[in-house]
């Protein structure tokens, strides 16, 4: 695949059947995307997220920066603690989905999508003007491993030679050595389940990644989940994908985050007006999740209808092997009645379920 | 190397035909059921219609995306796989035998002329 940008975990995952995504060539399945999804719901899987862009602020006015161009409240976020925040555009609109990481007093970890890390960069340094710090972009310094499922920490602990302390709080990090470098594990992750993000030094990737895969609990499994269980985990979780659930057109507040976007604030952020008078005049659209009673998946675009009426569409389509139940999102308007909508597949219209996610756990 | 059964003939949009025995059965290939993926679901038209050669008679659909089926030959339907709609993942264990999807009655043996022979169809999955 030409022009297309590699990890340097690729020759490590040989079994993966890869696909362009976001102009890195990345491994969408290895034994299949329901089995690999099953895997890490019940005992552990392996991710190469480290097409993810990361972005280092440091600087005396580093928290005051992150403060004011995120919703969510990054000010006094304690050292060694991670927040999960939209970005937005000053329309309430939302530029990206991302999580900071407070690495010390005056420096933080931004890790954003990879589609989004040339367009999120321009914004950031935009809005840096007037503040004493410095941003950079040092994707290319960190492979990202995420380790996730209920075996994970006993995974981690088992690998060969790997010994450093674990954080135990969710959304906690903690330094670590990989090699003779310094690196980052948080207790963070994209599945609804347990487990781990590994920031391991670019050099130090391979080995690492090599011992990790050595210490699998299953070693006749291939340890690594593509990108196709990815997606179908958070999905599951609820949570939402940037591209689908969260847009340019669609606020946090519409995206079911409002968690992320504190009343209370103290400070002003970009977005903030916009947001509030959503909230004031009532949310225009909602973003839900769904469960279908039968095998067919909706797909993306597929029309949303409540008495006739079309309402909305679908934002994601896949198929949950715990529920083994076609399972999504979609976008409606408010107001509508949820308990009687309806999706159109091929022309054939069936009932939808909305259900409070994660979904693997609803009845 | 995907596995091409010598004993069928091939469609370019990935569907096989098991043209000279009885009955006539339609399926798709191992290459197909592979770029699919876990299949979880097959659309199948109802034994007694009639379709034109390269016409859509169905969905197959995996976790990745819904992929429409096309006619090889023109012809009736006489039965589709019962297993199928319980179990649709056996298309992907076994392409060529317990997965296969329709039974037809072939309208005209010319029909068959354009279709490819397992040396082209490799061929033309390669490129």
């Amino acid at each position: 695949m030409e022009n297309l940008k590699q990890t340097p975990l690729l020759p490590l995952q040989s079994g993966g059947r890869t696909v362009p995504f976001a102009g890195w060539e990345m491994p969408v399945s290895f034994d299949g995307i329901l089995e690999e999804h099953r895997r890490v719901r019940q005992s552990a899987g392996l991710f190469d997220v480290s097409h993810m862009g990361e972005f280092s602020v440091r600087g005396p006015e580093a928290e005051k920066y992150l403060n004011h161009l995120l919703p969510n409240q990054v000010g006094g976020l304690p050292v060694g603690n991670a927040l999960y925040s939209p970005m937005c555009l000053p329309s309430g609109g939302t530029i990206d989905d991302l999580i900071v990481y407070r690495t010390g007093e005056l420096e933080f970890l931004v890790v954003v999508n990879a589609g989004n890390r040339a367009k999120d960069f321009a914004w950031m340094s935009e809005q840096t003007a007037g503040y004493d710090l410095a941003l950079q972009d040092v994707s290319d310094n960190w492979a990202l491993l995420a380790l996730q499922g209920p075996a994970a920490p006993h995974w981690l602990q088992n690998t060969t030679g790997w010994q450093g302390k674990v954080p135990q709080a969710r959304f906690s990090l903690t330094p670590a050595r990989f090699g003779n470098e310094q690196g980052w594990i948080s207790r963070t992750g994209y599945t609804g389940e347990d487990g781990f993000e590994l920031f391991v030094p670019i050099a130090q990737a391979v080995e690492f990644a090599s011992r990790l895969l050595e210490a699998r609990p299953d070693p006749n499994s291939p340890g690594w989940i593509g990108l196709g269980a990815r997606d179908s985990l958070r999905l599951e979780a609820g949570y939402p994908l940037y591209g689908h659930e969260l847009s340019e057109d669609i606020s946090p507040l519409e995206a079911g985050l409002g968690w992320t976007v504190p009343r209370n604030k103290n400070t002003d952020y970009i977005g903030r007006q916009a947001l509030e008078a959503q909230r004031q005049a009532g949310i225009p659209r909602k973003v839900k999740y769904f469960v279908l009673s039968d095998r067919r998946i909706a797909r993306p675009g597929c029309g949303i209808f409540a008495d006739g009426r079309s309402v909305g569409q679908v934002l994601s389509g896949s198929m949950s092997p715990i529920l083994e139940k076609p399972i999504g999102s979609l976008i409606v308007d408010s107001g509508v009645d949820f308990s009687s909508l309806e999706v159109d597949i091929r022309g054939t219209k069936l009932p939808i379920s909305i259900q409070k996610p994660p979904l693997h756990k609803s009845s | 190397m995907s596995d091409i059964p010598a004993n069928l003939l091939y469609a370019s949009s990935h569907e096989w035909i098991s043209a000279s025995s009885t009955p006539v059965r339609i399926g798709i290939s191992q290459h197909a059921q592979e770029a699919l993926g876990d299949i979880t679901f097959v659309e199948l038209p109802a034994p007694g219609t009639r379709f034109g050669k390269g016409e859509t008679f169905g969905v197959v659909e995996s976790v990745k995306a819904a992929s429409d089926l096309y006619m090889p030959a023109s012809g009736t339907v006489i039965a589709t796989n019962p297993a199928i709609e319980g179990d649709p993942g056996l298309i992907n264990r076994d392409p060529y035998g317990e997965g296969w999807l329709l039974e037809i009655e072939v309208e005209t043996d010319s029909d068959l002329g354009d279709l490819l022979s397992p040396e082209a169809y490799r061929t033309t999955i390669a490129e």
